[in-house]
């Protein structure tokens, strides 16, 4: 939010000093209370939110590439319809997340400006290409019902406005993973080469996105501390048993199997059992060396950069639109009556 | 608010009435550069699935805010007046409807 504070002292500036701020900032941490936009944090707080939420943002307006790659192949008007909605709705959750991101002082253009230059990261799984319509399937399935896992607890994040966000999104998720398991179950169900083809996707997009939880807690660099404030609320590793709990089933009942020889049923720990993932391909991939890293950025840039007349011209006609209003041209009176009816309304 | 060419162009805070009978609450914010534009957005982006009935947008440099960080808070005059309150008066037994 931008608003302007009536009539207080900057924070840590007089009565209160930075102890004080500190203290209550822990109490309201501690009291599992939400923080907001206008209240005191640690600078630490601040950037590692920014940092996450700004990287959350990157991932789905990048998301939007590799399903974008088959709206004009959709193999029915139905299908074709589902995907334009959900590829709409990426871009819907890059904004929510964006502008939470706002909220803690960054520019919208500040942090498009990280992604283009790679000073910021975006999930590691869009670096994948989609090489056949199953993919659009798996990736409903595998990678958006990845996403649901980690982002159901972040509804409960300590900062008020990326758990609003996280809120919808979640909510509209949802219908993100359904489509693509009924995608999946329909190729699974239908000619062999459909079986096999939704069977290839899966296969490929399984261990990418176990990757997507991050590296195992014994290396994750930002867990603890952003535990300890709340932003997150389990591990890495919890997450993605629980995604593999939750998916092992829902592959059994599409009669795919998860191209994993190690995955089993563990009755003692009541979990299943899954084998090591490759982290040497994870920290490639990071590291911009993945099959569509240079593409996804290229694109995105390509597409902010064409765009640049557009913002122009909106600029300079509602520059032009409120010069006019000011010198109170006569031509422009019908505008403002709309303009004064909308704040009636609006009262 | 920022409007140069450089930083993008202005923040509008978004209000939502979920539908008739409630009032508008804060759903998030949109860039524009005119109410108009402002309007279309917020459309778009906070009621994809039939979210509102009417929309507000606000220039975010419009509202003004009380200050969460003051030594003494804002809202202290309200804190020790629990006169205020129906739970506050002890009725006496029987009496019904009040």
């Amino acid at each position: 939010m931008t608003v302007q504070e009536v009539g207080a002292a900057p924070p840590g500036t007089g009565a209160a000093t930075d102890a004080d701020l500190e203290a209550r900032f822990d109490a309201l941490i501690a009291a599992d209370d939400r923080v907001e936009p206008r209240d005191w944090m640690p600078d630490a707080y601040r950037a590692t939110l920014i940092r996450q939420i700004a990287q959350h943002a990157h991932s789905e307006i990048i998301g939007m590439q590799p399903e974008g790659n088959w709206l004009t192949r959709a193999p029915a008007l139905r299908r074709k319809a589902i995907l334009l909605a959900k590829v709409q709705d990426e871009a819907g959750h890059g904004l929510y997340l964006y502008a939470a991101a706002e909220t803690l002082g960054v520019e919208r253009a500040a942090l498009l400006d990280a992604l283009h230059t790679g000073k910021q990261r975006y999930s590691s799984i869009f670096n994948y290409p989609t090489l056949t319509w199953a993919d659009v399937g798996a990736i409903g399935w595998l990678v958006d019902g990845a996403a649901i896992v980690n982002q159901i607890p972040l509804t409960r994040c300590s900062y008020g406005p990326y758990a609003r966000a996280m809120v919808r999104v979640c909510k509209e998720e949802s219908f993100h993973q359904r489509q693509g398991y009924e995608l999946l179950y329909a190729l699974a169900n239908g000619t062999p080469e459909q079986r096999t083809m939704a069977q290839d996707a899966v296969d490929r997009w399984w261990w990418p996105s176990l990757m997507m939880f991050g590296p195992p807690d014994s290396n994750s660099a930002h867990t603890p501390r952003s535990a300890a404030w709340k932003i997150k609320r389990h591990t890495n590793d919890e997450l993605r048993q629980r995604f593999v709990d939750i998916t092992a089933p829902q592959a059994d009942v599409l009669g795919i199997t998860l191209p994993d020889p190690l995955l089993s049923w563990n009755p003692e720990t009541k979990h299943y059992d899954f084998g090591p993932i490759d982290w040497s391909e994870f920290e490639a991939v990071l590291a911009g060396d993945g099959p569509c890293n240079r593409q996804r950025i290229s694109r995105r840039v390509a597409a902010h950069e064409d765009g640049a007349w557009v913002r122009a011209a909106a600029a300079a006609y509602a520059e032009k639109h409120r010069a006019g209003k000011n010198s109170g041209v006569e031509q422009h009176s019908a505008q403002q009556t709309h303009s004064d009816s909308t704040k009636g309304a609006a009262a | 608010m920022s409007e140069t060419a450089a930083t993008g162009s202005p923040v509008w805070e978004v209000f939502v009435r979920p539908r008739r009978g409630l009032s508008h609450q804060h759903v998030g914010s949109v860039h524009a550069d005119d109410a108009e534009v402002a309007l279309r957005r917020a459309r778009d982006l906070y009621t994809r699935r039939g979210e509102g009935v009417s929309i507000w947008v606000v220039p975010g440099a419009a509202i003004s805010a009380s200050s969460p960080d003051e030594k003494d808070p804002y809202f202290a005059p309200a804190g020790d007046k629990t006169y205020r309150h129906p739970t506050f008066y002890r009725l006496p037994e029987g009496v019904r409807n009040l």
